[in-house]
């Protein structure tokens, strides 16, 4: 009996994680208001964990969910006239802007997720927050989970969250998704939302916290999701494909004492080669059919690294070009800091080195440990030791995590041991 | 949904507005645009900070009168519009239409707060 319960209990919280972000999308679209869809869709989901148990779950759970949340916001609504007012004249406004969006015809809810993307990673709103937003609103994570995810407390995420969503509500950030002509302006912040979702859960996944790769994978949900609302965007192809293709590495990344292993000394057998092919195709799309976009070019980079059986037969003149088409769409010192070192493994460290003084001078990239650790190891490959030593202590005043000040510390001690 | 538009410029080393290339005849199509669209409610522009004068009344209720805006200013206002469109979006572009949104200026977009009054 108790194992039975646990089995519609798991099955009820794969229900919700699948069904939360479309069931919030659905009752923003239909009432306008982020904390009512916020308060139903909670009251809808308890109202499932106290009926499923004993009377099974219904053939459509997403309609369930929806049909008694909805129930509940009009129940809200009756009750709260002044909530109401506003709301009427909300949905007059929105109507006034454009017609409803059309149903999705494959599945029992239409699918309002698109336009809640596009509210979520709005440029309006602070850029730290979209990610947050996004998680929450589309990813369907609580806002303790949220607040767990990018380790602050709850209360402080809770505050974040609270603003952003008093931002939408009363500078009236709209609920809609972008026109054609607008898209081009508007799409890159929301691939930088769910971006940086998974680059936030790549900063730690090393550290203590293993939460923190789940992140990563929830980011790559949300990529899922966005892949199936707009399949004719071809950076959405390369966003989902460089995800996959830097996930596939997860296993090898981590030492068995947790320690940071660079790309360089990964155990290559241990990738994720199912990940690796879904995400090669990816590429095949993103870079097909017209000029690439940011993400295509890093994703076709992440899948040269991906490809070759070692790092000596990495194809670096073709790593190399791609850099150079990335410096193009992204003029950047921390891309050129990579093209430097793809130099390096093409050309030798000495012609690295070179391009790495170049960019000695540019304040955006002090305090960046990378640079004076890249340049530590083109020196040690140079025998200048004297010279690496220094380079990897300035890099060891900058690093924040733990497994990274490790492998410094190790660098520095394989160049000053004679 | 109202919201102001206020036409913000940086101010030069001569204490006035940099000159952000637009012309007169700029403004006049903008102005013309926004009333034919329907969505325009009030607006003004506003002379130079020679014109400007500041007021402060201090704790015990005496004035002060000073020539020019209240602090050195480095953002100078000058002019606004409000407009009622349905949405953030739709402000957004109005103010990215105007001819104070380039050459170094910028438009900033507040909602109007809409407070009832006591009758």
């Amino acid at each position: 009996m108790a194992g039975e319960e646990a089995a519609v209990g798991s099955s009820v919280e794969a229900v919700f994680r699948e069904e939360r972000g479309r069931l919030l999308a659905s009752l923003v679209h239909r009432f306008g208001d982020l904390d009512l869809a916020e308060e139903v869709a909670s009251e809808a989901i308890e109202a499932a964990l106290t009926h499923w148990p004993t009377e099974g779950v219904p053939s459509r759970p997403g309609a369930w969910l929806l049909t008694t949340a909805r129930r509940r916001a009009v129940d809200r609504l009756r009750r709260d006239r002044v909530l109401a007012t506003r709301l009427a004249v909300l949905q007059a406004e929105a109507e006034r802007a454009e017609p409803a969006p059309p149903a999705d015809a494959d599945r029992d809810l239409p699918d309002d997720r698109l336009a809640l993307f596009f509210t979520c990673a709005h440029p309006a709103l602070p850029a730290q927050d979209r990610g947050a937003l996004t998680l929450r609103f589309l990813a369907g994570l609580t806002t303790a989970e949220v607040a767990r995810a990018y380790l602050v407390p709850p209360a402080t995420m809770a505050q974040r969250l609270v603003r952003s969503k008093r931002k939408i509500r009363d500078a009236r950030i709209p609920f809609r998704v972008p026109g054609t002509d607008e898209l081009p302006e508007r799409l890159p912040t929301v691939l930088q939302a769910v971006y940086s979702v998974f680059t936030e859960g790549y900063a730690a996944s090393s550290g203590p916290d293993l939460q923190r790769t789940d992140l990563a994978a929830e980011a790559i949900r949300l990529a899922r999701i966005l892949r199936r609302l707009l399949p004719g965007e071809r950076e959405v192809a390369g966003l989902l494909g460089l995800m996959l293709l830097t996930h596939a590495r997860r296993d090898a990344r981590t030492g068995p004492d947790g320690a940071v292993v660079l790309l360089d000394d990964q155990d290559r057998t241990r990738w994720d080669h199912a990940m690796i092919d879904e995400g090669r195709a990816l590429v095949l799309v993103a870079l097909t059919g017209g000029p690439p976009g940011p993400y295509g070019v890093q994703a076709a980079i992440a899948a040269l690294h991906d490809e070759a059986p070692d790092v000596a037969s990495t194809d670096w003149p073709q790593v190399v070009a791609l850099y150079d088409v990335l410096l193009g769409l992204i003029p950047s010192p921390v891309v050129a800091l990579n093209r430097a070192a793809a130099v390096a493994m093409r050309d030798g460290p000495e012609a690295g080195l070179a391009l790495l003084d170049e960019l000695a001078d540019d304040p955006r990239l002090r305090g960046y440990h990378p640079y004076p650790a890249t340049r530590g190891d083109l020196l040690r490959l140079l025998g200048r030791n004297g010279e690496a030593a220094a380079a990897y202590r300035n890099a060891l005043t900058l690093v924040g995590t733990e497994p990274e000040r490790e492998h410094l510390l190790r660098r520095l001690a394989s160049v000053t041991a004679d | 949904m109202k919201y102001m538009l206020l036409f913000m410029s940086p101010v030069g080393p001569d204490g006035e507005a940099v000159d952000n290339g637009c012309t007169f005849e700029d403004w006049i199509r903008f102005d013309r645009d926004i009333k034919d669209a329907g969505v325009w409610v009030s607006g003004h522009p506003l002379q130079d900070l020679t014109t400007c004068t500041s007021v402060r009344v201090g704790p015990a209720g005496e004035r002060t009168i000073t020539d020019g805006p209240f602090a050195e200013t480095r953002e100078l206002l000058g002019g606004y519009d409000v407009i009622d469109v349905p949405d953030l979006d739709a402000a957004l572009e109005w103010a990215a239409r105007s001819p104070g949104a380039v050459g170094g200026g910028w438009v900033q977009v507040r909602p109007i707060a809409e407070i009832e009054m006591p009758v």
